[in-house]
C-alpha cells in the first residue's frame, strides 16, 4: 500500500526532524503547512548551534582563525547553492534575506534604468511578494504594470501570455509554482516568449526550490529566486541568482559595508560580485545552515523527492476529490499544495478543526488576495507536503475533514 | 482543547442564522471593516435617534464562525443602547457574550464586530453628530 516508501525511504526521514515527534492536543502532529515553511531536520539545528559554539566570527574582514573558519563556511555554502541549481559559479548566487529581499532587490534595481511607459508583466497568481514590489515601483516611476490572466483551470492562460508579453515588455517577472493553488506554470516557454521580445526573465521559484530538481542552464531566466527556510534550511536567508553580465551592470540595492571596494569622501566604487549585493553583516549561521540543508535534500535525491511529492499529492487529490462538498481549486497537475474549501465552512474553521486532530494546515489569502478576487472565494484552506509526509498522514487528514463536516452538519 | 466547545450549538446556530441579517437604506451610520489578515468582512448599519440612542441594527457578515457569531450576537444587544454605551464597551465585554474559549490567533476574528462598531460610533460622534 505503501506506494511512497519505495521512492524515498520515509520512516528513516522523519527520524531525521525532531519535531514530527512532537504531540499536538495529545496527537501526532501531521505538518501539512509545507508551503509556509518547511520543518528543519537535526543536521541544520546542529550546524547552527556547531557554528556559534565553534567557529562565530564576522566574515570577509576577520584576519583570524574564526574569522577564516566562518568565511570558508559562508563562501562553501554559496557554492553549494550554484551546484544545486546549476549556475555557472557562486558568483552567481547572491545571500538575501529571503525571496522578498530578492525580488525587492530587482524591483528596484531592474526598474531604475527604465522610462514612463515601459512596461512590466507579472500574472495573476503572484504572492505579493512578487506584486506588491513591481506595482510600487510601477506606480513611482510612471511604468505599465500587466498581468497574464489564469483560465478557468487557474494555470496562466496561453493567449494572454502572448497578448502580454511585447516589444514594450522590460520585464516579465512569474512564479514557477503558484503558492496558493499549486499550478505549475510553463516558465521555459515564458522565458522564451520574454527573451523574443528582448525582455528580462525574473523567476520566483520559493515553491519550487524545495520540490524539484533546478538547473539554470537550462531554464535560462535571467534571474531566480528562492529562500531557505521552505527547503529545509533556517529562516533569515534567501537566494538570488543572476546571469553575471547582468549583475555586473547592477546597481546594487543595499549600501554599507562589506559591498563597498573604496569609499572616499567623494565617491565610491563598489565591491565585485557577488559581495555587491550584500551590504552589511549577513546572516551567517543561516546560510551556513542552508548549506547543510542543501547537502542533505542533494543525499536523500531531488529527483526522489520530487517523485515522492508528486505521488503523495495525487493520492491527497484522490482522497479529497471523493469527499463530498469540499471544492478542490486548480489543475490535476499540480505542486504539492492541494487548495480547498468545504461548503458553508470557513477555511479559518476548517484549520481550526483540523488542528484539533494534529493536523496543521493553512488558511487565508495565501499573500495572494488579488488572485482571491478572480477567483471569487475570501479564503481557502491549503493542505502541502514534503519529503517526511505519509500516506498515513493523508488519511488522518482526510478523517479530521470529516470531523469539520460533522461539527459544522453539512 | 475541546473542539466541540468552540464550536457549541449556539455559535453555530449565530452562525448558519445570523440575527439581523440585512441592510438599511438610511441608516444614519452605515461601516464596512475588514479584517486584512483573514478576509472576515463586517457591514454595519445603525440607526441612532437625536438622544444618540441606537433605535435599529442591520449587519452582513462574511467570514468564519466566530466572526459572524459574534457579530451576530452583538447585534441582538445594541438595541436601546446609547453610544456612550458602545464606547464603554471592551474586549472583554464580547468574549463574554461569546462564551467560548477563543486562542489568540482567533481573537481577531471574535473582535471584527467590536471593532466595526467602535469605529460607527467614532464616526457617528465625528461626522453625524455635530
Ligand atoms: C511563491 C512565493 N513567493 C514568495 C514568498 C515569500 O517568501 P519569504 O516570505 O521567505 O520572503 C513565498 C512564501 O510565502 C511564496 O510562496
Amino acid at each position: 500500500m505503501q506506494q511512497t516508501k519505495t521512492i524515498l525511504d520515509v520512516e528513516q526521514i522523519r527520524k531525521d526532524f525532531p519535531i514530527l515527534n512532537r504531540k499536538i492536543h495529545n496527537k501526532p502532529l501531521v505538518y501539512f503547512d509545507n508551503a509556509a515553511t518547511s520543518q528543519k531536520p537535526s543536521v541544520v539545528i546542529d550546524a547552527i548551534k556547531n557554528y556559534y559554539e565553534q567557529s562565530n566570527a564576522n566574515v570577509h574582514r576577520s584576519i583570524h582563525q574564526l574569522g577564516e573558519e566562518a568565511t570558508e563556511a559562508y563562501e562553501k555554502s554559496r557554492e553549494k547553492i550554484a551546484g544545486f541549481i546549476n549556475a555557472d559559479s557562486s558568483q552567481n548566487i547572491i545571500f538575501t534575506k529571503n525571496s522578498t529581499e530578492a525580488l525587492n532587490l530587482l524591483a528596484y534595481s531592474l526598474t531604475s534604468s527604465l522610462k514612463k511607459g515601459d512596461e512590466i508583466v507579472i500574472s495573476q497568481l503572484e504572492h505579493h511578494s512578487n506584486f506588491v514590489p513591481w506595482q510600487q515601483l510601477a506606480k513611482q516611476k510612471g511604468l505599465n504594470l500587466k498581468f497574464i490572466e489564469i483560465n478557468k483551470n487557474i494555470e496562466l492562460d496561453k493567449e494572454s501570455i502572448k497578448k502580454n508579453i511585447t516589444k514594450k515588455t522590460k520585464i516579465v517577472s512569474v512564479g514557477h509554482i503558484s503558492n496558493a493553488i499549486g499550478t505549475i506554470n510553463p516558465i521555459e516557454q515564458i522565458t522564451k516568449i520574454a527573451h523574443e521580445n528582448g525582455a528580462l526573465m525574473v523567476i520566483d521559484g520559493s515553491q519550487a526550490a524545495p520540490h524539484m530538481p533546478l538547473d539554470m542552464e537550462k531554464i535560462n531566466s535571467d534571474f531566480y529566486v528562492f529562500t531557505g527556510h521552505k527547503m529545509l534550511g533556517p529562516t533569515g536567508v534567501g537566494v538570488l541568482y543572476g546571469k553575471k553580465e547582468l549583475l555586473e551592470n547592477m546597481q546594487p540595492f543595499l549600501y554599507g559595508g562589506e559591498m563597498i571596494n573604496e569609499v572616499k569622501f567623494e565617491g565610491t566604487t563598489f565591491n565585485q560580485l557577488p559581495w555587491k549585493f550584500e551590504a552589511g553583516t549577513p546572516n551567517i549561521a543561516e546560510a551556513i545552515g542552508l548549506g547543510i540543508a542543501i547537502d542533505y535534500l542533494q543525499k536523500v535525491g531531488m529527483g526522489g523527492i520530487h517523485e515522492h511529492d508528486k505521488e503523495l499529492t495525487e493520492y491527497a487529490m484522490e482522497k479529497l476529490s471523493k469527499v463530498r462538498d469540499v471544492a478542490i481549486y486548480g489543475p490535476k497537475e499540480r505542486g504539492p499544495i492541494i487548495s480547498f474549501n468545504v461548503k458553508g465552512v470557513h477555511a479559518h474553521d476548517v484549520s481550526q478543526i483540523l488542528d484539533s486532530e494534529g493536523v496543521a494546515i493553512r488558511a487565508g489569502h495565501h499573500c495572494c488576495m488579488p488572485l482571491m478576487g478572480v477567483i471569487g472565494v475570501a479564503a481557502t484552506a491549503r493542505a502541502s507536503f514534503y519529503l517526511y509526509n505519509t500516506e498515513e498522514e493523508v488519511d488522518v487528514f482526510i478523517k479530521a475533514i470529516d470531523k469539520v463536516k460533522k461539527v459544522f452538519g453539512v | 482543547m475541546d473542539i466541540e466547545l468552540m464550536y457549541q450549538e449556539n455559535i453555530l446556530d449565530h452562525y448558519k442564522n445570523p440575527r439581523n441579517l440585512g441592510k438599511i437604506e438610511n441608516a444614519t451610520v452605515h461601516h464596512h471593516e475588514k479584517n486584512p489578515l483573514c478576509g472576515d468582512e463586517l457591514d454595519m448599519f445603525l440607526v441612532i435617534d437625536k438622544n444618540s440612542k441606537i433605535t435599529e441594527v442591520k449587519i452582513n457578515p462574511k467570514g468564519c464562525a466566530i466572526s459572524v457569531a459574534s457579530a451576530s450576537m452583538l447585534s441582538e444587544e445594541l438595541k436601546g443602547k446609547g453610544i456612550d454605551d458602545v464606547e464603554k464597551m471592551t474586549k472583554e465585554n464580547i468574549l463574554k457574550t461569546l462564551g467560548i474559549p477563543i486562542s489568540p490567533v482567533r481573537l481577531k476574528c471574535a473582535l471584527l464586530s467590536l471593532d466595526t462598531l467602535k469605529n460607527s460610533a467614532l464616526i457617528y460622534g465625528r461626522y453625524v453628530k455635530k
